[in-house]
């Protein structure tokens, strides 16, 4: 059964690893990929602790609403967990 | 640029200078030796602003980007970095003469 999630409407400045225009959107997990050092921590020479890593599927209907000319054409999205809300 | 209009995307391709294979060879270097990441650059390129894209080349914010964590990382100071380019300009004009530290009248330095 496919696992919905939806990537937190977070807008913090700095360097970001999560498209904006997918955020506060709702997908499902199409693979895990593995844990990662995060690269939000390392983009500033922090420590860095291992996020997992999701390949999230979204529908254009999802991210462009009724301006999405292909409602059900998918894009898949590269997410690290600590970006993602289980629903 | 964050979704903004820009036009075409150019799709030439160009052959890289000699500097420009340095700054990439540069950056792998430093990663190697654990003064900067990737995703270091990418957060310097980010930092620098829309203003950058437009001025600036490819591996011209490369460069400043690698700069920028490096002195973050302590490995110079600025004063050092300003020595240096200072020392390296009075080398002379060309590329040739600015890297081999020969100037035009074939002595060191100038």
């Amino acid at each position: 059964m496919a696992e919905h999630v939806r990537v937190k409407p977070l807008m913090p400045p700095g360097h970001v690893r999560t498209p904006a225009y997918l955020r506060g959107k709702t997908g499902v997990i199409e693979r895990a990929l593995g844990a990662f050092p995060n690269p939000e921590q390392r983009a500033y020479r922090l420590e860095a602790e291992d996020q997992p890593l999701y390949r999230v599927r979204f529908t254009m209907a999802e991210i462009w609403g009724d301006a999405a000319e292909t409602p059900t054409d998918t894009v898949d999205a590269e997410i690290y967990g600590h970006w993602l809300e289980r629903l | 640029m964050g979704g903004q209009a820009a036009g075409p995307v150019p799709r030439d391709e160009h052959d890289h200078a000699l500097w420009e294979k340095r700054i990439d060879a540069l950056l792998v270097l430093c990663g190697e030796k654990g003064l900067m990441s990737v995703h270091g650059l990418r957060r310097a390129l980010e930092d620098m602003g829309e203003d950058a894209f437009e001025s600036m080349s490819y591996y011209e914010r490369w460069i400043a980007a690698v700069n920028q964590n490096l002195v973050e990382a302590g490995t110079y100071s600025l004063q050092e970095l300003g020595t240096k380019m200072d020392e390296i300009a009075r080398r002379g004009p060309t590329y040739g003469e600015a890297q081999s530290g020969v100037g035009p009248t074939g002595g060191p330095h100038g």
